[in-house]
């Protein structure tokens, strides 16, 4: 196992690198930004301050001078009196992220009310993962099936429909096939609701029935534009295991055709199959910034698009930490355990 | 999708050969030559004014607003009117003279065989005059050879000795209505004189649209010969226009989606050329100078595949920029990984052939051997990358613009389906807004994939059909 070790650690040191590298992407790109947005904000308050406790001055200048005192005051409480770059300030704010202490949002809340950026993101998540989790698992079952059909009749007019459907769907842009199915079934045919946020509180029984019949117009979108590329993919590892000499003597034994299909062509084309499956779920993220827009779905993608819109930057590095994190474990778990259970893979 | 490894070397001619028995790589090459037969065709036919100024709202004034593409009519079902504009050129002028008075008389025939109303109609001129002020009468003569004055007015003063001068005047002035106050005893029922645009093209008897040839005649009575009219045009107000319609800006979509068509096959090809040739020459260097630098090498491309592209692409353009060439040097951030990981794994099989040996021996340099020996292997995978790698590019931009951060001052796809998404359109059924550019972008990304996968099945037969 000295070789796997190595492995293990190989990896894990590649992940933080590039963990910490994206975040000083991030950071880097943000910086500027942020601080001005902070001091602005700081500003703002103070005006709203005085305003409130209506404090009287004798002349306009007092008043500039009062304002400058207060904001030069927090805004040195704050640290914000040196640049973002300053060792002292970029540590503290990469090593903050890294450990998921997020900070507060600058204008967007949870839907409880809360700014703490965790919780926004975390009460976003799981609807990111319900919806691509399910659109990827429905796309994986109908490729797989489609796929090893085709692939037993290569050549045919079934094959040659399925590959021509793959290349085709793969050009379309799912956001524009999402804005046809909603002109199509939300107005055209009132099937289902054009802004997939369901109206009913998170509290409300009915709430998930409604969740899920708010889900099924994106769903069936991702999984129209995807299964077609994902047969493909798949009849392109099944044919290359039926033309391998074990099938040929399975077949020669009389084991039946479906059976060699089914349980022995699929099941050793499963290894590249699953980890594409686990490596484009992890990076859908991606695609869920222009679906989720499109549909109102009320997820990651949705609040990355919204806190564009608002320049809310503390939810923008998280989130594109918290992608990045996904993507990145996913990757690391699906090497080990790939080089894990085949031990082809070279472990170098 | 990356390209694999070429099983065995096949020299040009027979790639080409190859290529053209490949049906979708030869639809492929007919699409792209399609759409560079746009992109000529729309550098040449379309004024580059129009695509400079498609986002100021002036310039489209004339045109109707949210209006359908003109080719709905085609059929069996009722013809809605085509919005139609006409300028002095499209004008038969003709003048004469009598005494000091001079005539000028600009009238354009109009074949009105719709069957609905012009939702409205418009008069613009433009005249130069003096002290004396010019007069403007305009009559339309109706297929049923009734005439109808509809507006006789002086042009306002001027109080400088020449003055040019222009204005629309609307179907809703108040003059027209009083003027066709006056005829309404010509319908042998009642009409409305407040709606112009319907009591002119009513049928005396009935009421429906008569249909027929308008002849409206704009006369300009001139009183000093120094005077002259510069311009004049109509404007009848229409549901349908032109080959694409228009949007709710009252911009030519057909002009939009045109230009689209060089915007998108520039940022395709210049981010896939420059991509897959980074990540050749890239994935080579590290193939082949192996060890240490490998190591550091694949590291380094590890971090750049691991980066979520899109949410890093829309915030280096919220804090970068967003013109077109930055967005292409950020796609071109992205793209160049595949391309590296598989050239590196080739160049590790090239770099132990035994004529590479041999240059080595005969002490040519890294980079000699690199540009010299190894590259020229990897040509063919190179342009089936760069074909399989456009429409991811063109996609990016697209997804870039669909979010509202794409190019401000540049009409591309993208954009015009963000404008149809905030503007509403699949609520208010307005396809042609949707359905066109969306098309466009599929068929440019199908044209490169077609092409790409022939070239791809070619150089590795294993692919294709047992």
């Amino acid at each position: 196992m000295g070789g796997f070790g190595r492995f293990l650690v190989k990896r894990s040191i590649n992940m933080v690198i590039v963990l910490f590298a994206t975040l000083v992407l991030t950071i880097s790109l943000l910086g500027p930004t942020m601080d001005k947005i902070l001091v602005d904000a700081i500003k703002f308050y103070v005006v709203e301050e005085i305003n409130q406790k209506e404090l009287q001055f004798q002349n306009l200048d007092e008043r500039q001078t009062y304002i400058n005192e207060r904001v030069e005051l927090q805004i040195t409480t704050l640290g914000l009196d040196e640049p973002w770059y300053t060792p002292k300030r970029f540590t503290n704010t990469v090593l903050k992220v890294m450990v998921l202490d997020l900070g507060n949002s600058n204008y967007l809340t949870s839907d409880t009310g809360s700014p703490n950026v965790r919780d926004i993101i975390l009460e976003k998540l799981p609807k990111t993962v319900l919806l691509f989790t399910t659109s990827t698992i429905i796309t994986t079952i109908i490729g797989l099936y489609l796929g090893a059909f085709v692939a037993n009749r290569a050549g045919s007019l079934w094959d040659r429909l399925n590959s021509a459907f793959a290349v085709f769907s793969g050009s379309f842009p799912i956001w524009w096939v999402g804005m046809l199915m909603i002109f199509a079934f939300a107005f055209t045919y009132a099937i289902f609701p054009s802004h997939s946020t369901p109206q009913t509180a998170p509290s409300d029984p009915s709430y998930v029935f409604d969740l899920l019949y708010h889900m099924s117009l994106p769903l069936i979108t991702m999984v129209l534009v995807s299964f077609g590329s994902w047969a493909f993919m798949v009849r392109y590892f099944v044919v290359g295991i039926l033309s391998e000499d074990y099938i040929f003597a399975k077949r020669a034994i009389g084991i039946p055709e479906k059976k060699i299909l089914y349980s022995h062509a699929l099941r050793n084309a499963a290894p590249p199959i699953v980890t594409i499956i686990a490596l484009s779920l992890a990076a859908s993220f991606g695609g869920a910034i222009t679906v989720e827009a499109v549909f109102d779905w009320p997820g990651m993608g949705r609040l990355y698009y919204d806190a564009i819109g608002f320049l809310d930057i503390p939810i923008i590095i998280g989130l594109t930490y918290v992608s990045t994190l996904i993507f990145i474990v996913t990757v690391f778990v699906t090497d080990i355990a790939y080089a894990y259970f085949d031990p082809r893979v070279k472990v170098t | 999708m990356t390209v694999s490894a070429p099983h065995n070397v096949l020299s040009r001619h027979e790639i080409i050969r190859e290529f053209s028995r490949s049906k979708s790589g030869l639809v492929g090459v007919a699409i792209l030559l399609a759409l560079i037969g746009v992109t000529i065709y729309s550098a040449v036919a379309i004024p580059l004014e129009s695509f400079r100024q498609w986002n100021s709202p002036d310039f489209w004034i004339d045109l109707p607003r949210a209006a359908a593409p003109s080719w709905v009519n085609i059929g069996f079902g009722p013809k809605i009117p085509e919005h139609t504009v006409l300028y002095m050129k499209d004008a038969t002028i003709t003048s004469f003279e009598e005494g000091p008075l001079r005539a000028v008389i600009h009238s354009y025939n109009v074949n009105f065989n719709y069957d609905f109303y012009p939702s409205d109609f418009m008069f613009l001129y433009s005249a130069r005059y003096g002290n004396t002020q010019p007069v403007l009468q305009v009559d339309i003569i109706r297929p049923d050879g009734k005439e109808f004055l509809i507006y006789f007015a002086s042009l306002p003063s001027s109080q400088e000795k020449v003055n040019e001068f222009s204005a629309r005047v609307f179907s809703t002035d108040r003059s027209i209505v009083e003027n066709l106050r006056e005829k309404e005893s010509v319908f042998s029922y009642d009409q409305d004189p407040s709606r112009p645009q319907v009591m002119i093209f009513s049928d005396a008897q009935e009421s429906k649209v008569l249909k027929g040839k308008y002849v409206i005649r704009m006369t300009f009575y001139l009183f000093d010969p120094q005077d002259s009219v510069q311009n004049s045009g109509i404007r009848l107000g229409g549901k349908v226009y032109g080959l694409a319609g228009t949007d709710e800006l009252r911009r030519d979509l057909a002009v939009g989606i045109l230009w689209g068509a060089p915007t998108a096959l520039f940022i395709g090809f210049t981010v896939a050329i420059a991509a897959v040739l980074i990540g050749l020459i890239y994935g080579v260097f590290a193939g082949y100078k192996g060890k240490r630098t490998d190591e550091g090498l694949m590291r380094v491309s590890d971090v750049f595949y691991s980066l979520p592209a899109l949410p890093i692409l829309i915030i280096l353009s919220v804090t970068v920029g967003r013109s077109i060439f930055l967005i292409t040097g950020f796609l071109v951030i992205f793209g160049w990984v595949g391309m590296a990981k598989v050239s590196r794994s080739l160049a590790l099989q090239l770099k132990n052939m035994q004529y590479v040996e041999a240059a080595k021996l005969m002490g040519q340099s890294d980079t000699n051997i690199i540009f010299k020996h190894i590259i020229p292997q990897l040509l063919p995978l190179t342009f089936a990358s760069i074909a399989i790698a456009v429409p991811g590019a063109i996609l990016g931009e697209a997804a870039l613009s669909f979010l509202g951060l794409g190019d401000p001052s540049i009409p591309t796809w993208g954009q015009i389906l963000h404008d149809a998404n905030s503007a509403g359109a699949a609520a208010r059924g307005l396809w042609w807004w949707i359905v066109p550019p969306g098309m466009m972008i599929a068929i440019t990304g199908l044209a490169f994939a077609l092409i790409g996968n022939a070239l791809d099945s070619i150089l590795n037969p294993r692919l294709k059909k047992i």
